[in-house]
């Protein structure tokens, strides 16, 4: 794990805005952005583990643990809320028995909020694994979950 | 025999309706039949209600299929698509469609029409028109341009933008640089996205004539990370870009250099405020900075900066290719120029809107968004994203003008218009801008941090019928502080959505029993 981080990292020291697209890779390859990421980014950075970590706080996308094996990211902002994402929300929280934000208990479904995809003019708008919903509705989330 | 072309769009919005398995399914029965299909994925024309809408060209013309599913495929190339033949889903010539008829396209005239990353498409439609002249002019006559064209920032604000290329210009230092903020986290917002994943290179050509007008030599897009399709579109035109020397050391043989980069954000909705975005760009926590130092003087590591958005940096070439006078001619009062309107939530022609500033409110909704998307009664439309104020039907005789809308206290914003029926409760609508406010403030002054969850907790009091008068005193007195003690605009317009729901919305913040006995 250790090296992984270390390679998703070096490549980006010196870059502009570098430890955010660091962390970025880091993310993409182990899922998560690991515990060591703090000390090792630290190093490599030249910069303290106190400012490393306010980093990885301080951005949304950035996880400290693996997601579920399906990942939602539904659309929570006024647009898709005209549409009736509230109702969505509902539907899939209590589908899965989480809150927004957390992984079930399984492990199969992490549901995370998403400030706009934007797709506003399509809404109410969902991410499954990757893949932009227009029109969602929970049935059809769901379906790209079991799909 | 020659190919036939078929264009289906790339945008997220056309794929999230599924424009790529139109496509992939369009290939499968074309080759089953012995057809040649070449496929060219394009941008959207922002008739988004029509999506996945694919067209073809006969006789010079494209005539578009919309909205086109999986399953009509085959039935669409039996009817003979590409004779342009006749079907459920046709919608004939797509520019006589009367939602395109009425439009002003100035910035998106190549939008859903061209390869977004075919240079030689780009050239061949107006492309480089703007960059050209600005090469032929001196760095005055560039800003002077800007400064008649009475551009003011698409970003929201409304900016003069003349005045701060003039800063940026005046600024003396060894590195100067342009940055483009395409971090687009407004709800009801996408002319960014779309024209980003459109025409890519009218954005780079923006930038290379901003980098030429003020002596900036680097530029840096700031995209959110909620774009892929968008950072994928950017990063092979700017691939294209260097291969047709519109960036790289010698920018079209003028001998200034302008090199561009694009920097993925990581989820952070304050990043769109520009000194925010900055702070991010450099790689740190998106703490906002306080003003002064303007970024124009003091921005990125310090140096000169210019921070535009999107559709500024795609409104220059235009201007420059066609003089500031003659983009002044559009718009009224100092509201200059076209907007992109962004016709959006429930609203029932969604989509993209680009027209001079002056149309009102009322044809925006009704006359070409159709009305609203369930059928039921119109309650509200949001203007500007989160923290845009609501405003009832007895105002959507409004003209979209920055001054008109001021002396509502409401801003036309980046021209994100979100349609809310008659279901919609403005008390929670209220409630949610706190929420946002609190889940987003980077954190760094006081009113905004504690104020937004102050005002979360106020709300949910007065929804209980707690203290009902006190709190509505409360919660005025509580706007009015983080309008003036809040370091930007995500404190300061925080209160604007829920001051405006108060006053056009009364009835959704009356008493608990009085609001029980009305249902």
């Amino acid at each position: 794990m250790e090296k992984i981080i270390e390679e998703a990292l070096s490549g980006h020291v010196g870059e502009t805005g570098g430890l955010i697209t660091g962390l970025r890779h880091v993310q993409e390859r182990c899922g998560f952005v690991p515990r060591d990421t703090v000390r090792i980014a630290a190093d490599l950075f030249n910069i303290s583990q106190a400012e490393v970590r306010g980093v990885i706080s301080f951005y949304a996308d950035f996880r400290d643990e693996k997601p579920g094996e399906n990942h939602i990211r539904l659309c929570v902002a006024e647009a898709c809320q005209s549409v009736g994402s509230r109702q969505i929300e509902r539907e899939l929280t209590d589908k899965y028995s989480i809150a927004m934000g957390e992984t079930s208990a399984s492990g199969e479904v992490t549901i995370e909020p998403v400030f706009c995809l934007g797709l506003c003019s399509c809404a109410p708008a969902a991410e499954v694994n990757g893949k932009l919903i227009s029109r969602a509705s929970a049935k059809r989330i769901t379906n790209e979950v079991g799909g | 025999m020659s190919k036939n072309r078929i264009f289906i769009p790339l945008d997220s919005a056309a794929v999230a309706l599924g424009a790529d398995e139109v496509a992939e399914r369009i290939a499968i029965e074309a080759t089953s039949r012995g057809l040649e299909v070449a496929i060219v994925r394009t941008g959207s024309r922002g008739m988004h209600w029509l999506e996945p809408l694919i067209e073809v060209e006969v006789d010079g013309k494209r005539i578009g299929y919309g909205p086109v599913s999986e399953d009509e495929v085959a039935g669409l190339l039996d009817t003979g698509l590409f004779e342009g033949g006749d079907h459920d889903t046709t919608i004939g010539v797509v520019e006589e469609h009367p939602f395109m008829l009425d439009q002003q396209r100035l910035i998106f005239s190549r939008c859903g029409v061209t390869d977004p990353l075919s240079f030689d498409d780009y050239v061949g439609n107006g492309g480089l028109d703007g960059l050209k002249a600005a090469i032929a002019a001196d760095e005055r006559s560039i800003v002077d341009a800007i400064k008649t064209s009475g551009l003011r920032g698409r970003g929201g604000a409304g900016f003069p933008a003349g005045i701060k290329w003039d800063t940026v210009q005046g600024a003396t230092a060894d590195q100067k640089y342009i940055v483009c903020n395409a971090d687009e986290g407004d709800s009801g917002t996408f002319a960014d996205r779309m024209i980003m994943e459109g025409d890519p290179f009218l954005l780079i050509e923006g930038m290379v004539i901003a980098g030429l007008g003020v002596g900036a030599t680097k530029g840096y897009i700031y995209l959110r990370s909620e774009y892929p399709i968008a950072a994928r579109v950017l990063n092979e035109a700017i691939e294209v870009a260097k291969e047709n020397r519109l960036l790289g050391d010698e920018v079209l043989g003028s001998g200034k250099a302008f090199d561009l980069t694009v920097f993925v954000g990581a989820g952070a909705y304050i990043c769109g405020e520009e000194t925010s975005l900055l702070e991010s760009l450099e790689g740190k926590r998106g703490l906002v900075r306080a003003k002064p130092p303007l970024p124009a003087l003091e921005g990125l590591f310090g140096k000169p900066t210019l921070v535009h958005n999107v559709l500024s940096l795609c409104s220059v070439p235009w201007i420059l290719a066609n003089g500031g006078e003659a983009y002044a001619a559009y718009g009224q009062g100092s509201s200059k120029g076209t907007l992109s309107f962004q016709l959006a939530g429930n609203i029932k022609q969604g989509g993209l809107f680009e027209t001079a500033f002056g149309v009102t409110l009322d044809d925006l909704v009704n006359k070409y968004g159709g009305g609203t998307l369930s059928g039921r009664p119109f309650k509200a439309v949001q203007i500007g994203g989160p923290l845009g104020a609501y405003l009832p039907q007895e105002l959507l005789h409004l003209p979209m003008d920055y001054e008109v809308m001021a002396q509502h206290c409401a801003g036309v914003g980046h021209g994100g218009i979100v349609v809310f029926d008659d279901q919609a409760d403005l008390m929670a609508q209220a409630r949610y801008a706190f929420e946002f406010c609190a889940e987003e403030s980077c954190g760094k002054c006081t009113p905004c941090r504690v104020g937004a969850v102050r005002g979360e907790e106020v709300m949910d009091k007065i929804a209980a019928g707690e203290n009902h008068d006190e709190n509505m005193v409360l919660l005025e007195d509580l706007c009015e502080l983080m309008v003036d003690g809040s370091l930007c605009a995500m404190g300061g317009m925080t209160p604007i959505p829920v001051t405006s729901a108060i006053k056009h919305f009364p009835d959704d913040f009356a008493p608990r029993h009085a609001r029980e006995a009305a249902e």
